[in-house]
């Protein structure tokens, strides 16, 4: 008996994983079945859900309420998945000349480098957007700083209203999500063999077209786990918009929160939960599917 | 990739990125010294008490809140890691090394919590516990003291169920080059299973094992959304606290807090590399 387990690794293999799976469908299947199930019923006078099947909330998010067409729930959708696109663009134009440099320069400094990007992290995201907050509002750091330059030059100088307001939101979604696109990329131009370059170069490639025509394809791998990486929490996040963006600036994240926390509205909340999570499902597939999956997650 | 001349403006480039980066830090740490107890202006330093310029720091210390707040986060982060880590290594041996019924699903299951909103597992998690927890307390009729409510145990569950599959992404990238026939060979020498793993297998996936408990911790450490959704009363964790705090006013005592988290990580980590090194 003993020894028909030990050779039977099909078995091994799956006592080896049952654990796991046990994990996600408690905590992944059936929660998200549940939410499915929430978001065709309603709610009673108390907030409490009553299961039934309809497809109300789901109208509601699409525009068409019992008063007429309301696009405020497809703006907040839009808005969100606008601010997505906008961070993990910005990021990606900061993080790539960072990484790039990181991987050109010598070897025993990549460590240290690298290190460097990664203790901002160790702070808290709460942690990191409040102090953003200190440097974006009408008193803060920013605006003294360039109140005492102004000064300087006797030149007039009028306040920046940036906090609370959607840029403040930009700039803190960036910020919480440029260390998770650096780190992917360098591990992808780590990996590009010097004698590529020195191919190139000897093919007579200008340092322009290298760049173009080797370093970047190469690197794709490393800007698909970052975009990965940024977008789906960037998309899904109420913290940010919460505080930096004061009472303005609403998005998915704080949709879903306020349905459940604020307005007791589970159903409505399940509802715009699920289309959030469908909306981010069909991006990544597409995405993955035209750029390919990228390994480099693990590097992040 | 070789060590090239760096062009100047990479060069500048690269340190505008990091400036970015450290400008948020440097503003923690400088205002956490800040005389200011609405700490909107600095208004020079603290020098007050006892501790002189570490005034907020006492403080912090006679709080009852954050002390709390740090010891349900370390508990929290430590019962998860371990656990996630054991059963993430044992899945990432599964999905790399066997082959088994239904290999190909458990793997796109592993893969669907990297790629959901935090947000909506939260809200999951928060639906199936109220509901689970609502028939029971009816079923059993339980009194108010014993009902079942949301806690450190539901926050502790739930960050389990998000870190395995980083755990098994990161443990499964260190199995990739593995050599089968070291195992092979200590079983031709006599060893049984459970030495070969102790003493071949285990020592050789140990450093991805590692990293991947570090990045459990980490991910525990800094969660916000998730831990939002399913804490409750008596499971305050730091990040929770803090963002009460931020609906009201906001002292100093916060920035004291946040220099001292990355000092701890900081020497933490410093410690590790040197044990690193030093082998």
């Amino acid at each position: 008996m003993i020894q028909r387990f030990r050779e039977n690794r099909r078995l091994q293999g799956l006592l080896l994983i049952l654990p796991a799976m046990f994990v996600m469908v408690t905590l992944l299947v059936a929660p998200l079945t549940l939410t499915v199930i929430t978001s065709f019923g309603q709610r009673d006078a108390d907030g409490n859900v009553i299961y039934t099947f309809t497809l109300e909330n789901y109208w509601r998010l699409m525009g068409f309420t019992e008063s007429g067409w309301d696009d405020l729930y497809l703006r907040i959708l839009l808005r969100s998945l606008w601010l997505a696109v906008q961070t993990t663009t910005i990021v990606i134009l900061m993080a790539y000349p960072l990484a790039y440099f990181i991987a050109r320069s010598p070897e025993r400094r990549r460590n240290f480098l690298l290190f460097l990007v990664l203790v901002p992290l160790w702070t808290n995201f709460v942690i990191r957007i409040y102090a953003w907050v200190m440097i974006l509002r009408g008193q803060g750091v920013l605006n003294s700083m360039l109140g005492g330059v102004a000064g300087l030059f006797n030149a007039p100088f009028q306040p920046l209203d940036l906090y609370p307001s959607q840029t403040a939101v930009l700039i803190g979604m960036v910020y919480e999500f440029l260390p998770f696109m650096i780190l992917p990329i360098y591990t992808s131009l780590e990996k590009i063999e010097p004698n590529l370059y020195e191919a190139a170069a000897d093919l007579y490639a200008n340092a322009f077209r290298t760049f173009w025509r080797v370093t970047v394809p190469l690197s794709m791998p490393g800007i698909v786990a970052g975009t990965i990486l940024t977008f789906i929490p960037v998309i899904g996040t109420f913290v940010v918009s919460d505080i930096l963006g004061g009472r303005q600036v609403i998005l998915v994240g704080n949709l879903v929160q306020r349905q459940f926390l604020d307005a007791r509205n589970p159903p409505f909340g399940a509802a715009a939960s699920i289309i959030l999570l469908v909306m981010t499902l069909v991006l990544t597939l597409y995405y993955t599917r035209r750029f390919g999956l990228g390994e480099e997650i693990a590097a992040g | 990739m070789s060590s090239a001349k760096q062009s100047p403006w990479l060069a500048l480039t690269a340190f505008l990125v990091y400036f970015f980066l450290y400008a948020p830090i440097i503003v923690l740490i400088v205002f956490s010294f800040n005389a200011s107890r609405t700490n909107i202006v600095f208004e020079g330093v603290v020098n007050q008490g006892p501790c002189g310029p570490f005034y907020w720091y006492c403080e912090l210390f006679k709080n009852r809140n954050v002390i709390e707040a740090t010891r349900n986060t370390l508990i929290i982060a430590f019962t998860s890691t371990v656990v996630s880590t054991i059963i993430g290594t044992m899945a990432a041996l599964a999905l790399q090394r066997y082959d088994f019924f239904g290999k190909k699903t458990s793997e796109t299951a592993l893969y669907f919590p990297i790629v959901t909103p935090e947000i909506v597992m939260g809200i999951g998690i928060l639906v199936l516990f109220s509901a689970v927890f609502g028939w029971i307390n009816t079923a059993l009729a339980l009194a108010p003291g014993q009902r079942l409510t949301m806690g450190l145990g539901t926050v502790i569950v739930s960050h389990i169920a998000f870190s395995i599959p980083f755990v098994t992404l990161v443990v499964r990238a260190r199995l990739h080059g593995f050599d089968n026939r070291l195992e092979e060979a200590a079983m031709d020498l006599g060893a049984n299973e459970f030495t070969t793993f102790r003493k071949v297998t285990l020592p050789l996936i140990a450093p991805g094992v590692l990293a991947g408990a570090m990045l459990a911790f980490t991910l525990s450490l800094d969660d916000f959304i998730i831990t939002f959704f399913t804490t409750g009363p008596g499971a305050t964790t730091l990040p929770i606290y803090v963002y009460g705090l931020l609906r009201r006013i906001v002292t100093p005592e916060v920035n004291a807090l946040s220099t001292i988290w990355i000092l701890v990580v900081l020497t933490v980590v410093g410690i590790s590399q040197w044990f690193q090194t030093r082998k």
